[in-house]
């Protein structure tokens, strides 16, 4: 009978709309600024640089300045230049750092290409979407004091994946340790023909390779 | 126009051009609907020449869209394509990622773990049923069904979104796959999550079908509408559900046989009519045996890694050769053709865009119909105007 589709599409309709009266569970939409969902530990928006300390982030930053992601940005969104001196790095070796580190938001896409590649963990994505700015190139263009976060924030955005890399910087930096111990010791005692013990060495080389980062 | 070896194609009658002063009849109207009209989905211009009501002639003109994808991939690395790819049809960036991963892979000789290959499969068909809701909605919100049917189809997509997000980090611009597997791993709470979404999503459709399928206005707004003839749209390199639609049964998944969907037992629905009913019928039917696909995926995906370790990802320069790679995306036959001269970028990259090649017969479909009726056939199309123009 013609009109019978029509009335079922009706009960459809009621049964949703009625629902919702007695059923909090069906009320699918949040009252965005008020209400707010939990993001998910692996949701990504911009990058940041990590900091060893919340005190002195420009000394202590992972980045090393090596512009792997200045590279590998799709969108050529990064600009890096180099420092002409040193400064010891968390593990006191000294090493570059990033003079000039800017990255456009406006131009980024968030694709975590720049997270994926970086040897050093130095550069993470941050969750802040609210970034409104009323300026478009002094607001949207990121300078490194802007875009370092200590590793205490890193922590609390994405747990998971900063314990990882916490783990194996530790590791590392034992390794670099007893490296640096052995290496004391061996100029102590008086010369013998035995090779330099080569496996923590290897062992830091392992630990310094990028790998994917968790979910 | 007859290619020999092909079985004649048969050709939709053409405009009837009438006098300019026809006092009888009056003028024919020549009408610009877009770039920036509701019912086109984004900047596409349809320019439709009207005697009355009656479609006598429509020119599509795309383009205002055009980023420079593929000329862009060919200056950047590899793997600086693959987020790109996510913007050509960003309702289905997963699929477009496997395809763009599955050519790479192809070129440069990279193995996929089994694990990967199954998160791969679960991935493409929560894209299909992502993809095949929305399009019911918009094809309604065309025919004028303002709201519910459009609301109640982004409420299911946004489980799926939801469940992308908590996977890749991002609900739409995924960029998941990587050459030789995928970013991350499943964790099993997801996996469970994707199972739930599967086990309750047959009785969303069963909802929407109650509300949509049976009904009297929908069926005389699609039916025998927009016809298209199977010899028609072979000829024409039509794919995906619009192909199905007119009853040849043709499906990439069982064609090629890519990934492990041969393990997989699925159905194809083929339609019988060819308008956009049967469109949206065969839309309906593929969502369900998707359901089927991803409870048999999620149920027998094994452990082990998803990245294979010898996989590249940076630095990659595969020997000489072309490729060319496709798989079945919800909208058809989505391809990546690749040149490599031996460096860093592809000498050529090319993508072979499904919303593309079933927009070109547009015309064929519409003329003869009234201009409302174009809309819906537009919708039914399904189109993306980020592949459409790339």
């Amino acid at each position: 009978m013609l009109g019978i589709g029509l009335l079922q599409g009706l009960a459809v309709t009621a049964r949703n709309f009625l629902g919702s009266f007695h059923d909090p569970k069906r009320f699918v939409t949040v009252q965005y600024p008020e209400e707010r969902t939990r993001l998910p530990e692996a949701y990504r928006n911009f990058p940041f640089l990590v900091s060893e300390s919340a005190e002195d982030p420009m000394g202590t930053l992972r980045c090393v300045a090596c512009q792997i992601c200045e590279k590998e940005c799709p969108p050529q969104c990064i600009y890096i230049e180099k420092s002409r001196d040193k400064k010891p790095d968390a593990g006191g070796r000294p090493q570059i750092y990033p003079a000039v580190f800017d990255i456009d938001i406006a131009v980024c896409m968030s694709c975590q290409i720049c997270v994926e590649v970086c040897p050093f963990d130095a550069i993470k994505m941050d969750q802040v979407f609210e970034l409104a700015a009323t300026d478009r190139f002094g607001g949207l263009v990121l300078d490194r004091h802007a875009l370092a976060k200590p590793n205490s924030y890193f922590q609390q955005v994405h747990p998971a994946e900063a314990a990882d890399v916490d783990e194996r910087l530790a590791a590392a930096r034992r390794a670099a340790e007893e490296k640096a111990r052995a290496a004391a010791a061996a100029k102590l005692a008086p010369p013998r023909p035995a090779p330099a013990p080569k496996p923590p060495a290897a062992q830091s080389a392992e630990a310094q390779k990028p790998s994917p980062p968790a979910a | 126009m007859n290619i020999p070896g092909l079985p004649p194609i048969e050709l939709a009658p053409g405009p009837q051009i009438r006098a300019v002063h026809d006092e009888l009849h009056g003028d024919l109207l020549e009408l610009s609907m877009g770039p920036h009209h509701p019912s086109t989905h984004g900047v596409f211009r349809m320019v439709v020449t009207l005697d009355g009501e009656t479609v006598v002639k429509l020119k599509p003109v795309f383009g205002y869209l055009h980023r420079n994808h593929e000329k862009i991939a060919e200056a950047t690395s590899y793997l600086a394509s693959m987020p790109y790819t996510d913007r050509l049809d960003y309702l289905c960036s997963m699929t477009n990622n496997w395809a763009y991963a599955l050519a790479v892979e192809r070129l440069s000789g990279q193995a996929v773990p089994e694990r990967a290959e199954y998160v791969r499969v679960i991935l493409a068909e929560l894209t299909r049923l992502l993809n095949h809701t929305c399009l019911a909605g918009f094809l309604l919100q065309d025919g004028g069904a303002s709201g519910t049917p459009l609301m109640y189809a982004f409420r299911e997509r946004e489980k799926i979104l939801d469940l992308f997000e908590s996977l890749s980090g991002s609900r739409m611009m995924c960029n998941y796959q990587r050459f030789g597997g995928c970013r991350a791993d499943p964790s099993p709470d997801w996996l469970a999550a994707a199972s739930t979404l599967a086990e309750g999503y047959g009785r969303f459709l069963d909802e929407y079908e109650a509300l949509l399928t049976g009904n009297e206005i929908l069926m005389a707004r699609t039916q025998g509408i927009g016809r298209l003839s199977p010899k028609l749209a072979v000829s024409a390199g039509v794919t995906g559900p619009m192909l199905r639609a007119t009853g040849v049964g043709y499906d990439v998944r069982k064609v090629d046989g890519y990934g492990v969907y041969p393990r997989f037992p699925f159905r194809v629905p083929v339609g019988a009519h060819g308008d956009v009913y049967d469109r949206y019928m065969v839309r309906i039917l593929e969502m369900r045996e998707s359901i089927g696909i991803l409870r048999q995926a999620l149920r027998d995906i094994p452990a082990g890694p998803i990245l294979d370790p010898k996989s590249k990802q940076r630095g990659l320069r595969p020997k000489a050769g072309e490729v060319y790679s496709r798989i079945e995306g919800p909208k058809g036959e989505i391809g990546f053709f690749l040149i490599s001269d031996g460096g860093p970028n592809p000498y050529r990259y090319r993508v072979r865009p499904p919303s593309l090649v079933n927009l070109t017969i547009l015309e064929d479909m519409c003329l003869g119909q009234s201009i409302a009726d174009s809309v819906v056939i537009l919708g039914s199309v399904d189109i993306v105007l980020g592949e459409v123009d790339r």
